[in-house]
């Protein structure tokens, strides 16, 4: 190969963000896999792992996780591709939706967490609005942890605030697909629905999996809504990772918390890579 | 008017640049007396005494660190009232325990610094010990050796070794608050001021019973740990550690789940007792003192001040110390000295305990200035710790950077048997092993109220 030949261009403009990735993913990522598989001494143990899995608050820890994950995901996808067709159908005023859609998307996890909590509490605006409509006689605990409330209001939380995102992702991929083959699916008769199912959908699909893949690794880490509505009356992985980091002192198990819930997420962007697959041909 | 508050704020301006630029360089007067033997390692700065003549001494930007006062309002108030008059310019760093130890020791590791001083928990010095981070602070007793500092505190500074580590700053301890609505419930002849756990728990039952609402709150999401380790567990078998799964450990469990019956649902989200006190969600909250202050200051007409209850071994209790010590690479080691003195003035500890609600640790008379709900608070505390049946329990200091778990050990037993509902005998067993494990592998002795041990301490 001739070096003078060679277009350096692509490469040179690739660097700046191949060598962030490096420095801060890839090797933090390579400590956490250290920390978590390495005794202060340096050698090699499964001791951490062990711990992690004895430990009692683990199973809870990974069950809540994927309940929420169950949830969430499904919910806030539907609600989000109506959301986004809606957007298309081009109503009057749906430019204004764009931005009330939008706006929990500026609000971080912790602070979506303390207004949820501020809903639901036993003083909080929900008993009051109910205390004085005069739905009820004296407040509701609503955060009582041995009720499923907690779960159902982190799920509302969570589904309020980052509905937004996967809404940005689908609404971006609907404006891609050219309107001609709706309106040719039209000239031959399919109605609305079928559009959508036959035509849409299947164009959307890259969208789709960019969406779900990215609402899915995020609710496995999630971490600020818990612990703000939910306190310690419910429990997830990455709130362990986070105790054990910061509570309990021991950067090792913290760092197999870490290491698992990167695993979660790696085996669930692998299954939506794969059901999902875009064949080339479908790719117009 | 108005221009005359613009010509006044440019003033202020002009002065504060003037004041900014002057040279920080301060003549000062130093007298070394000749018979002392300087003995220190070459790489650490001379310690003399400073005799520091009455002209305006600036000493400089010192870095002050702290696992205490880090709320937002105690953090403020540390700056602008408490470290107000020191002179020099402080920088209160708040921070929590994860942060405060991994920039302590990252600093020594790096053997270059910018924290002169540091405020932490007497439980959190042992590991920045063992690390080698902490300097002798020993020439900073003569200074205080008047301030009255209790003995067996400045004995706690030492760290189990012969060397000062640290000088107590301040003190506090865990009671409990009850507004005054929860009186009319008190059990029968029961004294609000020695109560028993049995008592406390028959007037949460009372209170759930007549009003129909749980009002007795826990800080299960904040320090709950310290009300199994250092109160519920010396009450019932004496101990902290060695009674752990003892015959008396399980009765105290079973009480713990019957006065859970009537413990407010959302206290797993209480991280601070004094909101749900002040919303009056909750009637009778136990919690940390400075976790509690507000209510006593905010409304010291509707709040009682209690020592914390006592069990069938006698009232245990928590008595908190704060430290102050330096670390080795500490770039301004005068100024942190003087920081050091300054904070343990009696007025400086008088605002402390005013401002972000801090007992003294040192010898000192409540002024009139200081406000009623704090006085109430201050009173409850002393009956607490001067309670005939007593027991003290301290943090435990021997378990190093792993005195973490402990905490985790004691919360899980709670979480298992009382939320869980998981066989008592069972858990103990299961906990109690994490527990020897944790003492064996840190090789910790037993720490009061254990009776002290040959060895790792050992659960019985």
């Amino acid at each position: 190969m001739n070096l003078k030949r060679f277009n350096w261009e692509p490469y040179l403009l690739l660097l700046p963000s191949a060598l962030y990735l490096v420095f801060f993913l890839a090797w933090p990522m390579f400590q956490a896999f250290g920390l978590a598989f390495q005794a202060d001494d340096g050698h090699l143990t499964l001791d951490y792992m062990q711990r992690m899995f004895s430990d009692v608050m683990f199973s809870a820890a990974l069950i809540n996780t994927v309940k929420l994950i169950i949830a969430i995901v499904p919910l806030q996808f539907i609600l989000a591709l109506v959301m986004a067709l809606l957007m298309m159908e081009r109503l009057r005023g749906s430019d204004i939706l764009v931005y009330i859609y939008s706006i929990p998307l500026a609000i971080s996890d912790l602070a979506a967490g303390i207004i949820w909590f501020s809903i639901f509490t036993q003083r909080g605006y929900l008993n009051s609005l109910l205390y004085g409509l005069g739905v009820l006689d004296k407040p509701f605990l609503f955060l009582n942890y041995q009720s499923n409330w907690p779960f159902a209001a982190i799920v509302l939380a969570e589904v309020w605030r980052a509905t937004s995102i996967v809404f940005v992702i689908l609404v971006a991929g609907l404006q891609s697909i050219p309107r001609d083959y709706a309106e040719a699916a039209e000239v031959f008769g399919a109605n609305w629905f079928t559009r959508v199912w036959r035509v849409t959908l299947p164009l959307l699909r890259p969208s789709i999996q960019t969406a779900l893949i990215l609402r899915t690794i995020l609710a496995v880490q999630m971490f600020a809504v818990v612990v703000a509505i939910a306190g310690r009356g419910m429990t997830v992985l990455a709130n362990e990772a986070y105790r054990w980091y910061s509570e309990y002192r021991s950067p090792h198990l913290a760092a197999t918390y870490a290491m698992f819930i990167l695993v979660i997420s790696l085996g669930t962007a692998f299954i939506y890579l794969r059901a999902l697959r875009v064949k080339e041909e479908m790719v117009l | 008017m108005k221009k005359y508050a613009s010509l006044l704020m440019l003033g202020a301006i002009v002065i504060g640049l003037l004041a900014a630029c002057a040279p920080q360089t301060v003549t000062v007067t130093v007298e070394v007396p000749v018979k002392e033997t300087v003995e220190v390692p070459v790489e650490r700065t001379v310690e003399v005494p400073v005799e520091v003549t009455p002209t305006p001494v600036d000493y400089g930007k010192v870095t002050f660190i702290s696992t205490q006062c880090v709320p937002v309002e105690e953090a403020e108030k540390m700056r602008g009232v408490i470290l107000a008059d020191f002179p020099g310019q402080v920088e209160f760093v708040p921070a929590d325990y994860a942060t405060f130890e991994d920039t302590v020791l990252a600093e020594v590791k790096a053997g270059k610094g910018t924290i002169d001083v540091i405020g932490a928990l007497h439980g959190q010095f042992p590991t920045l010990l063992a690390a080698g981070a902490l300097q002798d602070v020993s020439p900073l007793l003569d200074e205080v050796k008047d301030r009255g500092i209790p003995e067996a505190y400045m004995e706690l500074g030492k760290l189990g070794t012969d060397t000062q580590y640290f000088i107590p700053w301040m003190q506090a301890t865990y009671i409990v608050a009850a507004n005054k609505q929860a009186l009319d419930y008190l059990p029968a002849g029961a004294d609000p001021e020695s109560l028993t756990w049995e008592q406390y728990r028959d007037w949460a039952k009372n209170i759930y019973e007549a009003t129909g609402e749980k009002k007795v709150g826990f800080p299960v999401n904040g320090l709950l740990h310290r009300f199994l380790e250092g109160y519920i567990y010396p009450s019932y078998t004496g101990g902290m550690v060695t009674t752990f799964k003892s015959p008396e450990a399980v009765e105290m469990w079973k009480f713990v789940k019957d006065l859970w019956q009537y413990v407010h649902p959302e206290s797993m989200s209480y991280e601070f007792m004094q909101e749900p006190l002040m919303s009056e969600e909750v009637w009778v909250a136990w919690d940390h003192t400075a976790r509690l202050i507000n209510a006593f200051k905010e409304r010291p007409d509707d709040f009682l001040a209690l020592p914390s209850p006592s069990g069938p071994k006698g009232l245990g209790f928590m008595p908190v110390i704060v430290g102050l010590a330096m670390p080795v690479t500490a770039p301004n080691p005068e100024g942190g000295k003087a920081l050091i003195e300054y904070m343990t003035r009696p007025e400086t500890q008088i605002t402390t305990l005013r401002e972000v609600g801090f007992f003294p640790a040192i010898q000192v008379d409540f002024p009139g200035y200081v406000a009623p709900g704090i006085r109430a608070q201050g009173e409850a505390v002393t009956k607490q710790a001067a309670a005939s049946n007593a027991i003290p329990a301290m943090l435990p200091v021997g378990l190093g950077p792993r005195s973490g778990e402990i905490n985790k050990i004691y919360r899980d037993a709670f979480t298992r048997i009382v939320i869980n509902d998981e066989d008592i005998e069972t858990v103990l067993e299961e906990e109690a092993a994490n527990l020897q494990t944790l003492l064996n592998e840190t090789g910790a002795p037993c720490w009061p109220p254990d009776p002290p041990s040959e060895g790792p301490c050992q659960v019985k």
